[in-house]
């Protein structure tokens, strides 16, 4: 099982993929799966708290992720 | 499992899209969308006239030729399409909830733009000219802290780099 979970800008050149397969099981709590990401190749450029997005919300580090849900670790804003 | 009991009722909200869509109309948010074309403002002034507005203020985000000490000759802009349009709305419904009688539409350009391109533009119309001045800035403040939407930088010496104004 795994995790989908989106990547944008500066994670997905780090990651070299726009749609990473995080290898651990729904539910868990976006800090799992960030710690999860980190360990990963391309990892480092994450900070421990990096910004992240369920369902297109902006969410906590102890928020749950569930079967279906669409995750985003979003790097740095910088529109405008 | 465990843990799927303690973790379950942290579900997120639903919002219903009609419901949002009659709620912007009623608040005074007559457009936003993250666009791909250039951002015609003419058009974006019309969405926010109206016979009661005795002002409009329009803030325009414009690409520049210097950021950092380094020649730019252009920007890549990326969204998060339907996160950044929602988040834009929510920003929207906020500022006219705080300043009643607003009208506002905001537009944020994707893509590879040059040199002087219009990236954002930000209409406000209210009776009065502080209120559409104010709010042109709260929505422009709001927009850079909140919404995911980033730039690469392209310089004239071949280099490329993503924006981070946390570094």
């Amino acid at each position: 099982m795994s995790i989908p979970v989106l990547l944008f800008a500066s994670y997905a050149d780090a990651f070299g993929t726009r749609q990473l397969r995080v290898p651990l099981t729904a539910p868990c709590t976006v800090r799992e799966l960030v710690a999860g990401i980190r360990l990963m190749p391309g990892g480092h450029v994450l900070p421990i708290q990096p910004l992240v997005a369920v369902n297109h919300q902006w969410v906590l580090e102890d928020v749950a992720i569930l079967e279906g849900d669409e995750v985003a670790v979003i790097p740095p804003v910088a529109g405008g | 499992m465990k843990g799927t009991k303690s973790l379950s009722f942290r579900r997120l909200p639903v919002v219903d899209p009609d419901i949002a869509g009659v709620s912007d109309h009623i608040s005074g948010v007559r457009r936003v969308a993250i666009v791909e074309a250039p951002i015609d403002i003419q058009a974006l002034t019309c969405h926010v006239q109206d016979r009661g507005i005795g002002a409009v203020s329009i803030f325009l985000g414009t690409v520049r030729d210097v950021n950092d000490g380094k020649d730019v000759s252009g920007i890549d802009y990326e969204a998060y399409h339907p996160m950044a349009e929602r988040e834009l709305r929510a920003i929207a419904c906020e500022v006219c909830d705080r300043f009643p009688g607003l009208r506002l539409a905001i537009e944020h350009r994707v893509g590879t733009l040059s040199v002087g391109d219009v990236s954002v533009a930000i209409a406000t119309a209210h009776a009065r000219r502080a209120p559409a001045l104010a709010a042109a800035k709260e929505v422009i403040d709001a927009l850079k802290r909140r919404v995911p939407i980033w730039k690469r930088e392209h310089y004239v010496d071949g280099a490329r780099r993503w924006v981070d104004p946390t570094a």
